[in-house]
């Protein structure tokens, strides 16, 4: 009797380590389903896209202006408004990150105003992006008067990056260490001079980093756009600070909501320049961390 | 080192008192550009506010809050919310039903289970899937998931639905739900998983009930950040979803997210100061409203739970 129930308790604990056993092969290898449908979908977009797309690509997509025929129908006017606007958007938003992430971590200490701030930060990356589309519509369109402009455009993207490239710009900051800035504060530097000598070389290409991060951001962005700019049928490159524009995604977005095949194949293959740039973007944000951590590691 | 030396003549060649006016004129500067975002959001608030105003005294706030029709497009014009309130919640409670399970599965094996090559080769290949453009996903909605993937498995499936609007949104914000819950594993002290290494525990029931549990807050949070977010996503529904302010639950269906009201009336162009126009402000504050309160205990659930070490 003794004896059954020893033996019965030995083969449910060899039952029970056993299924531990297959439970320790099981759980990694669904965790890792999490990471596989990532790629399977990007692989999978990236496949329908190219095989779509690529026998549209032409020099005239990229060099002729959107046309009622697909077939002649390029994104020059697109280019150059995303340019225009993207370009005008990383020279306002940078330098204000760059400024808004030495004052925070520099210069304001842990006083209350400065926590007011990054709370407001964190609020201003919480705003849906259409949100800004529509806000830029009332304030800067009509409220400034600024017109359906390339430089509306721009200061809303300006500011939906902000926030995204500032939180950026504050982690490179905190990666200077310490020791210098007490170093050059014990010889008698000032706070500025302490920025200046001290941190912003160290930090900078990082900050970089951000800036192109918030840069390849805002060139996917339509939605903002979209309410700013209304979709506009643009044969004209932007001129001016004040000229209508259109971008990338929304020239995509034009020819995404035409049913023709033709259409559809144009999309496809505007989309594969758009992905092109943005990974040539991402590429040289890659690149610059890299080189900016075999620096800090050099010392 | 030249660097160096060059700055220690910069520094002697100039009077103190200069050299304060200069720290103190950057301080100025820079406190200026940090105050932007305080300005944006004083912005945001306001323009949202004032023209919702004068479309609150066209339609009635009760109206705007409990009304099931929304035909602000026709000649006849209702403003109830709920059916584009409705579709929105629909297809972000989609989105977030992909990306938790995926975003934590892979949270789990990037953050507990892959070394730390795959891991550097792994974690960018997820955060990609947030940097593509919207439009790009709303694009293989349109023409591939729906056509060839899930009408496969449901026939009568609209070429507009809000199942395929929900699925590509759910997996754009898979990457948050998966960097933040990464994040917060990541936060759980070595300690604890030694602790029960010494207990005799095997490493999936570290994880499974030492590692999440310690980091349920993060995980939380990421849930309803990326739930937030789904909320605005734009494109996709415009695209995907279809432009019919619909209440319904058949997710079979088009119907109409708020964001895409907001796109349909950009594309047709109202002119300023109709009621149309008015709309937008109102909805795009509603919207706002929504998503900050989410933010906001997302924020708070993470400092509530956190467990101190």
């Amino acid at each position: 009797m003794d004896d059954q129930v020893l033996k019965g308790g030995e083969v449910l604990r060899q039952r029970a380590a056993k299924r531990r056993k297959v439970n320790d092969v099981l759980v990694p290898l669904a965790a890792s389903i999490g990471v596989f449908v990532a790629i399977a979908f990007l692989v999978s977009l990236l496949l329908y896209v190219v095989s779509m797309g690529a026998g549209r690509l032409s020099p005239s997509l990229l060099f002729e202006y959107p046309s009622a025929n697909p077939r002649e129908a390029g994104m020059r006017s697109a280019i150059l408004g995303s340019v225009f606007t993207v370009g005008l958007a990383g020279l306002i938003c940078i330098p204000l990150s760059i400024a808004t992430a030495i004052y925070l971590t520099e210069y304001a200490g842990n006083k209350w105003w400065s926590q007011v701030l990054s709370y407001n930060i964190a609020n201003l990356a919480g705003v849906p992006s259409v949100v800004f589309g529509v806000v830029g519509l009332g304030f800067l369109v009509y409220g400034l008067g600024l017109g359906r402009s390339v430089i509306a455009g721009a200061f809303t993207l300006a500011i939906l990056t902000l926030p995204y490239v500032t939180v950026v710009c504050v982690e490179a900051i905190k990666t200077v260490p310490e020791d210098q800035r007490f170093g050059a504060y014990a010889l008698g530097a000032t706070t500025y001079e302490v920025v200046r000598y001290i941190v912003l070389p160290r930090a900078l290409p990082m900050m970089l980093t951000g800036g192109i991060l918030g840069i390849s951001r805002a060139l996917g962005e339509a939605a903002p756009i979209l309410v700013i700019s209304g979709l506009l049928f643009i044969r004209e490159d932007p001129t001016s600070l004040l000229s209508e524009f259109t971008v990338m995604p929304l020239q995509l977005y034009n020819w995404i909501s035409r049913p023709q095949l033709a259409f559809q194949q144009l999309a496809a293959a505007g989309i594969i320049v758009l992905l092109a740039i943005l990974l040539a973007l991402n590429s040289l944000a890659i690149y610059l961390r890299q080189r900016f951590y075999r620096r800090l590691e050099e010392g | 080192m030249a660097e160096q030396q060059r700055s220690v003549i910069l520094l002697g060649s100039k009077s103190i008192h200069r050299r304060n006016l200069i720290n103190r004129v950057a301080q100025s500067t820079f406190l200026l550009a940090s105050l932007v975002s305080t300005v944006a959001l004083i912005v945001i608030f306001f323009t949202l506010t004032t023209e919702s105003v004068s479309f609150f005294t066209h339609v009635s706030v009760i109206e705007f809050l409990t009304g099931t029709k929304w035909t602000a497009l026709f000649a006849e014009k209702h403003f109830g919310i709920l059916p584009l309130l409705n579709a929105t919640l629909i297809t972000s409670a989609i989105a977030v039903a992909v990306a938790t399970p995926t975003g934590l599965a892979a949270a789990i094996y990037l953050s507990e289970y892959a070394g730390k090559r795959a891991r550097g080769l792994l974690k960018p290949v997820v955060e990609t899937l947030s940097g593509i453009p919207t439009v790009v996903y709303g694009y293989f909605a349109l023409y591939f998931v729906t056509p060839q993937l899930l009408r496969g498995l449901i026939p009568d499936l609209g070429i507009h639905n809000a199942l395929a609007v929900g699925l590509m949104i759910g997996v754009l914000v898979m990457p948050i739900v998966a960097s933040l819950s990464d994040d917060a594993m990541r936060a759980v002290p070595e300690d604890l998983r030694m602790a029960a290494y010494s207990l005799g525990a095997r490493k999936y029931q570290v994880v499974l009930r030492v590692v999440v549990p310690a980091a349920l807050s993060g995980i939380t949070a990421s849930v309803i950040l990326a739930f937030a977010r789904a909320m605005g996503e734009t494109m996709i529904a415009a695209i995907a979803g279809g432009f019919r302010p619909v209440l319904s639950f058949d997710v079979k269906e088009a119907m109409q997210t708020m964001p895409s009201f907001i796109a349909q009336v950009a594309t047709g162009d109202a002119p300023h100061g109709t009621i149309e126009y008015q709309s937008l402000f109102a909805v795009g504050l509603f919207l706002l409203l929504i998503t900050a309160a989410l933010n906001f205990i997302g924020v708070r659930v993470v400092r509530r739970w956190t467990i101190k070490y």
